[in-house]
């Protein structure tokens, strides 16, 4: 393939985490959610390691965390159409 | 003053294919101007799945635009619910920070076309805003017409990596199409062309048309040139 076949993570230190994650997530996603079993547990290791460093990344890279965690979708904050 | 657009994309995949390809649709042949992707956070409610991902990307901003926007990269939040009983994936996407100088905020629903179950609609929203005084109306325009190509890339991009998820699928498709998912024809005309690539390709019709006519037009020129010509010559 003439492309990278991963995407990097914000910060190249959590690189590695994330594509542990995405991978064990793809196939929870694939072969257990849309099946129907909604228990997440199988990738829930992968996912807290991955967190505390993209966590951690995103405030070096001054992100503001508390406007990136706001939820617009189903809130009243979603845009309509036409509005 | 908001510009609202919408458009929908039809995808020759079913609902469980597009909903698997869309956590995969990155990194593809069209998506060089995405950075990074990160998940932070996500959750299951009601038997629904809601993400959040934090997408980088490169912006390219028109020389007048500099003086507004001075980082190259954007973050954007992406939004998503997946309804595995209802069978809809729902993406809701804006940027952070600089919503001032220019806020895209885009809303698609995924669902299964009703013009065959086997295929996937897409059906986008998009409100582009600038509060930019005196600039505001010029920031909406630009950011309408990088939306509506971005859309484009962002389609042909998702086809590529879902032809290659489901090669079987692929291979049932127009066939045109699922070799461009196989060899990278990037920038190729798609088969199933979503309103705003129609729009583009209607503006290159119409310049082809013109261009046609004014070629006409001066092959006639010069036939008649040709021909005076001619009677000259063959009235001497």
């Amino acid at each position: 393939m003439d492309h990278r076949e991963h995407m990097n993570s914000l910060n190249d230190t959590c690189n590695e985490l994330k594509n542990q994650y995405d991978k064990c997530f793809n196939t929870w996603f694939s072969t257990k959610f849309l099946k129907g079993d909604t228990n997440d547990s199988m990738c829930a290791s992968f996912y807290s390691v991955y967190q505390q460093c993209i966590k951690k990344a995103m405030k070096e890279h001054n992100i503001e965390l508390h406007d990136a965690q706001i939820n617009h979708l189903e809130t009243d904050k979603e845009k309509m159409p036409q509005s | 003053m908001v510009k609202y657009y919408e458009t929908s994309t039809i995808f020759q995949f079913n609902w469980e294919q597009v909903a698997q390809g869309f956590w995969r649709r990155y990194p593809n042949p069209h998506s060089s101007h995405v950075i990074s992707e990160d998940t932070i956070s996500r959750e299951i409610k009601d038997g629904k799945l809601y993400s959040k991902r934090l997408l980088t990307k490169t912006n390219r901003v028109p020389k007048w635009g500099e003086k507004f926007i001075k980082h190259n990269n954007v973050k954007i939040i992406e939004e998503s619910i997946v309804d595995p009983k209802e069978k809809t994936l729902t993406t809701y996407t804006r940027n952070l920070g600089y919503t001032k100088v220019m806020s895209v905020v885009e809303k698609v629903i995924y669902k299964a076309s009703d013009e065959n179950p086997q295929w996937t609609i897409a059906k986008r929203s998009a409100w582009i805003e600038s509060s930019v005084f005196g600039f505001s109306r010029a920031i909406q325009a630009f950011g309408l017409e990088r939306f509506k190509k971005n859309c484009i890339k962002m389609s042909n991009g998702f086809n590529y990596v879902l032809a290659h998820m489901f090669p079987l699928t692929a291979q049932m498709m127009n066939p045109s199409l699922s070799q461009m998912g196989f060899a990278d024809k990037a920038g190729e005309p798609m088969i199933r062309l979503s309103h705003a690539a129609e729009d583009l390709q209607h503006s290159f019709q119409d310049k082809a048309e013109k261009m046609k006519d004014a070629a006409k037009k001066a092959t006639d020129l010069a036939k008649q040139k040709a021909g005076s010509i001619q009677t000259v010559y063959a009235s001497d």
